[in-house]
């Protein structure tokens, strides 16, 4: 077994578009989870109004991929202002369970044959990304350090790593600022911070806005990369967000950065390292135990695992502070 | 803050408490300066009615006690009146103001600031942090200014050496950069009360403001609750601590069931006839399993509402 | 305490993966899932298995799938003709008919290059389908694309069943009330065992969907792998659900809950282990969708308009006896009051003398076997995969939201209205979008009755 390869293959994964549609859609948990204390479980549904918002502009009705990207992020305040309307009042699981449903609704949708005409059915909209490629500046396999990805990678990666530094550049401003005071105040006690004469409501609301935003930049990235599926847009996503979130650390600005590529390192590792393992004529793991297509079932083993031990021994993340569990047994 | 010559707020929270002394020892007196006014005020839980007030007000100025036996609706009429429960019916003014219908943060903003029962700091934020998150009317929790220093930076500063003065005010400068949730529960009551100072409330609403603070601290609070009064707010607060209630209230309500039952100065209230009853209950004459019965009842009441604040919070 | 934690957990581990492994035996085999990470979604979504065609080098090829969407997965049509022509001059340029796995491969005459812009029309020829089936979507007979790409151009024709000869309305609304109740029936088992979990321990469980599958595995297990009769597999699933419930709290719940973790962080450590046992479940059963060895497939007799199995029958009316039971006994039993005191109020249940770990352990117990009883009868009827109850799962939320959180008759009622709103809505709707509808509800309930219908307005503050 190539060790070396497997961890170049990994790393090549960890730095590549997967694990920027997982970075970005985690910034966007961040601002919800991590500050607000909203636990969204549909940022699924936002990435989704947001891919599909494009590639049906572009796809369906004709119209440039820019104009696309507009009507995309519109989707998303709208899809925000949506779930947040009746949601934000009542208690915090219910915005879970509605924003888990909102996200299937979504899925449903977009996935429908009836409605295949706009949105492609299961087979989703492919070949609407012309204008983003055409800007690419790159002609032939970039990279460095025994790493490489192919041109379209490389120019995703650059867009989607410059938005991540952007977005992350954005919330380090916004936490330190009054503004965001208020939020992990809300985190802590909205009721406090009602009693303290802050709109509870309305602030709960831009955070909405603003993660599911962010969420719907992932949701361009995963259609640049990857098209636009319903499946690439199911409900695990989410939780693969939250596992990323939970494992660089809620509530730290570059949580989701370090969360997304020590994610996707190990996933990919795990992956291929299964993958090797029962493949060949002599497996390292026999046959009986384990077979080719059980091993690509492991890291989803790993990750269910990882996420609830995160959850139950390291709430603040991997690289937390023991001064924040030293708080509250949470 | 015994002062030797009287500021002008101390006069006028003398000449306030002066004015109780014409005031008639019955529920829903005149008083003749309210902050607050209110009429009928009803809130059903299911079949159960918790608040039932007839006419309440509450004298500009001085310290107004609230006190009853357990269940009495003492912290649900609060909630109803800062906004954080909606009641059944009733109007209410503050400052002649009518206030019903507004929102807990509306309420606030307006000068009539509470604090709670179980004493709700914000645990994972510093106590500083908690202090500013008190400050009115800032411009950097506008989301459109928040991302730009220089909007809101002298505003900040303002705020901070405010913050730090009170901090100072009520000893917790030493703590200034603790996180808010390491600090003791009568640190944490300290506060709460200091941070509720950070709106320059007019009327502040302390809810049990002694309850689980050990007796060194207590008498600080006192000290703290008694300056508020010389500084020119209102004070209005829950309590079961008579000692606590004798020593600073300057008018005493009681509520029993709901209803209010006796007003008074705190001596007067507490050989009223009606309170007593109040307090010792129907079955006052009873065998003792029936007392101990409501001890017990009394205890697992408490530990709800403690369960209920704590599930209304995670 | 550490050490007794462990050894529950290796227990439950080891009868689980005992369990299933006598599945997997049977069921032989599993079908790949990708190996792709950029797929990680993959394994969770239903789909046709997609035969690969290869593509050759310099020549567009036309190719397609034909299956039938009634089964899962689905079966591959063969036989079926098709004709390629250029949408311009309406010319055919190609014709072929399907093969055994159901796929056709039209390669267009010419070279890539030539081809490269051209739009062509797939036809599909109606009367070489098989009797009883048309397309899904009437409208795909004609399907056109513009060939924008060198390399195979492909197409997919859903097929489903013949709707004709059309039925009355009111004979609809019937049939369809019928299948929604009994599906209800189903659905109210899990959805009690949800809401008597949610009702005493407070926790929202993401992972209830798994309790579901793991009846209906279990009973595979004991069915397939051990060859006993269904109905004693079944009884014998619901018997080790229910000591499934009790290790999982033993060995989870309740050490949390002595440590104090809150609400929100057990819900994300359910949704940790609804990904674990998930993935568990298709390592050790596969893919692919299994029936029991009884009772799979049963002629259907008719009652007036309807039409219902034997089978149906027997697993509804089992069901409702399940469901009568179990609230009579939280009606009059002692643990049944002891039950409600504790989702009333656990502190005031705790000074008044009740046991609330125990409670809750016979709850979690009970709730499981619930929804082991759940996935049993749900894979009687339909038959079962290894997301048997995690696409039920937000139906069982709605369910139980509808009928108000934490409330006994709140879950079954609610289970009614979900069940039968899925199967009327498909009047209207696409059957295709029916759980969406009902989703959809849900958030529109929430919107004016967040109480649910019978749950009472809390208190809040």
């Amino acid at each position: 077994m190539d060790i070396a390869n497997q961890l170049t293959l990994a790393l090549e994964q960890a730095f590549g578009p997967s694990a920027i549609i997982i970075c970005l859609a985690a910034i966007g948990l961040n601002v919800h989870f991590g500050y607000t204390g909203l636990l969204n479980f549909g940022q699924a549904g936002f990435m989704a109004v947001a891919g599909y918002g494009v590639a049906s502009i572009v796809s369906t009705w004709g119209f440039s991929f820019w104009l696309g990207l507009l009507v995309g992020l519109a989707l998303t305040v709208v899809l925000a202002l949506l779930l947040g309307i009746p949601t934000l009042r009542l208690r915090a699981d219910y915005l879970a369970i509605v924003t888990i449903a909102a996200a299937e609704i979504i899925r449903f949708v977009v996935g429908a044959s009836s409605l295949r005409g706009y949105f492609g059915g299961q087979d989703g909209l492919q070949q609407y990304t012309g204008s983003f490629f055409a800007l690419n500046p790159y002609s032939s396999q970039m990279g460095g350090l025994g790493l490489s990805w192919s041109k379209a990678d490389f120019w995703i990666m650059t867009v989607g790593w410059g938005l991540v530094v952007l977005f992350s550049l954005m919330i380090f401003l916004l936490m330190r600022s009054p503004w965001g005071r208020v939020l992990k105040g809300i985190r802590e006690d909205e009721d406090a911070v009602r009693s303290l004469g802050k709109n509870v409501y309305a602030y709960k609301m831009q955070s909405l806005v603003i993660g599911g935003v962010i969420g719907g930049f992932a949701g361009f990235v995963s259609g640049l990369y990857q098209s636009v599926q319903p499946t690439n847009f199911a409900t695990d996503i989410t939780f693969f967000a939250y596992t990323v979130l939970l494992l660089g650390g809620a509530a730290r600005v570059l949580g989701p950065l370090a969360g997304a590529v020590i994610f996707w390192f190990l996933i990919s590792f795990l992956d291929n390292f299964f993958s090797a393992a029962t493949s060949g004529d002599n497996p390292l793991i026999p046959t009986a135990l384990m077979s080719h297509q059980q091993a690509s079932l492991m890291r989803f083993v790993f990750l269910g695992v990882a996420l609830m031990l995160l959850m139950i021994y390291r709430p603040q993340g991997i690289f937390g502070d023991r001064r924040e569990l030293a708080i509250d047994g949470r | 803050m015994a002062a030797d010559t009287p500021t002008a707020a101390e006069d006028m929270s003398t000449v306030a408490r002066q004015g109780l002394v014409d005031v008639e020892h019955q529920p829903g007196a005149k008083k003749p300066d309210p902050i607050v006014v209110a009429d009928k005020v009803v809130r059903k839980f299911g079949g159960l009615t918790a608040v039932d007030v007839e006419h309440l007000e509450i004298q500009r100025g001085v310290i107004t006690a609230l006190i009853g036996p357990n269940g009495a609706g003492k912290t649900t009429f609060f909630n109803v009146l800062t906004g954080f429960d909606r009641p059944d019916d009733g109007k209410w003014s503050f400052g002649g103001k009518d206030i019903q219908g507004l929102s807990a943060y509306q309420v606030a903003r307006l000068g009539m600031v509470r604090t709670f029962q179980l004493t709700k700091v914000l645990s994972r934020l510093s106590v500083i942090e908690n202090m500013l998150l008190g400050a009115t009317g800032q411009s950097g929790e506008s989301i459109w200014q928040a991302m730009l220093r220089p909007l809101w930076g002298q505003q900040e500063r303002d705020n901070t050496e405010r913050a730090d003065a009170l901090l100072k005010r009520f000893q917790l400068d030493a703590k200034r950069e603790d996180f808010a949730g390491s600090l003791s529960g009568g640190q944490r009551k300290l506060l709460e009360v200091a941070r509720s100072l950070m709106v320059e409330p007019e009327l502040v609403m302390l809810d049990e403001p002694m309850a689980g603070v050990n007796p060194a601290l207590k008498q600080s609070l006192l000290g703290h609750v008694k300056s508020l009064r010389e500084d020119g707010m209102t004070v209005f607060f829950v309590e079961h601590d008579m000692d606590v209630v004798r020593d600073i209230s300057d008018w005493v309500i009681v509520m029993a069931q709901g209803r209010i039952i006796s007003e008074g100065p705190p001596e007067a209230v507490m050989s009223d006839q009606r309170v007593i009853d109040a307090y010792l209950g129907a079955h006052h004459d009873a065998a003792l399993s029936v007392e101990d019965e409501d001890a017990i009842l009394a205890a697992a009441r408490e530990e709800i509402e403690a369960a209920e604040e704590q599930e209304s919070h995670g | 305490m550490r050490v007794r934690v462990t050894a529950v957990s290796a227990l439950f581990l080891g009868v689980l993966i005992a369990i299933l492994v006598g599945g997997a035996a049977q069921a032989g085999g599993v079908r790949a899932a990708s190996g792709n990470p950029a797929d990680l979604t993959e394994a969770a979504a239903p789909k046709c298995p997609r035969e690969k065609i290869a593509s050759k080098d310099d020549v567009i090829q036309i190719v397609g799938q034909l299956s039938d969407t009634r089964t899962d997965p689905c079966t591959p049509v063969s036989g079926v003709k098709i004709s390629v022509e250029d949408a311009e001059n309406g010319e055919v340029i190609g014709e072929a008919t399907t093969g055994e796995d159901g796929t056709f491969v039209v390669p267009l005459p010419g070279a890539a290059i030539d081809n490269l812009g051209r739009t062509v029309t797939v036809k599909i020829d109606e009367g070489s389908l098989p009797k009883g089936s048309v397309l899904t979507d009437p409208s795909d007979v004609e399907n056109t694309k513009r060939i924008v790409i060198e390399g195979n151009i492909s197409f997919t024709f859903p097929i489903g069943p013949d709707p004709s000869p059309p039925t009355p309305v009111w004979q609809r609304v019937i049939q369809l009330l019928v299948t929604g109740l009994i599906f209800s029936s189903m659905l109210a088992l899990g959805a009690l065992g949800l809401s008597m979990i949610f009702g005493t321990t407070g926790l929202t469980n993401f992972a209830h969907g798994e309790l579901v599958t793991f009846g209906a595995l279990v009973a595979f297990a004991f069915d397939a792998g051990v060859g006993l009769p269904v109905l004693v597999a079944g009884v014998l699933a619901v018997v080790v659900s229910g000591a499934f419930g009790y290790a999982q709290d033993a060995a989870l719940w309740r050490p949390l809950r002595r440590r104090g973790t809150g609400l929100i962080a057990m819900m994300i450590v359910t949704i940790g282990l609804s990904i674990f046992l998930r993935s568990l479940y298709q390592y050790f059963a596969g893919s692919d969708n299994h029936n029991y060895s009884q009772y799979a497939t049963v002629e259907p007799f008719s009652v007036g308009p309807v039409d219902v199995t034997p089978k149906e029958l027997l697993v509804t009316l089992l069901a409702v006896v399940v469901l009568v039971a179990v609230t009579q006994a939280l009606q009059r039993t002692r643990m049944g009051k002891a039950t409600r005191a504790v989702a009333d109020n656990p502190a005031l249940a705790s000074a008044s003398g009740i046991n609330v770990e125990r409670v809750i352990s016979v709850v979690w117990i009970g709730g499981t076997a619930l929804a082991g009883l759940s996935g049993f009868l749900l894979g009687m009827t339909q038959g079962f995969d290894f997301q048997l109850g995690f696409k039920i799962l937000l139906l069982i939320f709605a369910a139980v939201i509808l009928g108000g959180l934490g409330t006994i008759w709140g879950a079954i009622v609610g289970s009614v209205v979900v069940g039968v709103f899925i199967e009327l809505s498909t009047l209207v709707i696409p059957s295709e979008l029916k759980f969406a509808g009902a989703l959809a509800v849900l958030i529109v309930v929430m919107l004016f009755r967040p109480q649910g219908m019978l749950g009472r307005a809390e208190r809040v503050g």
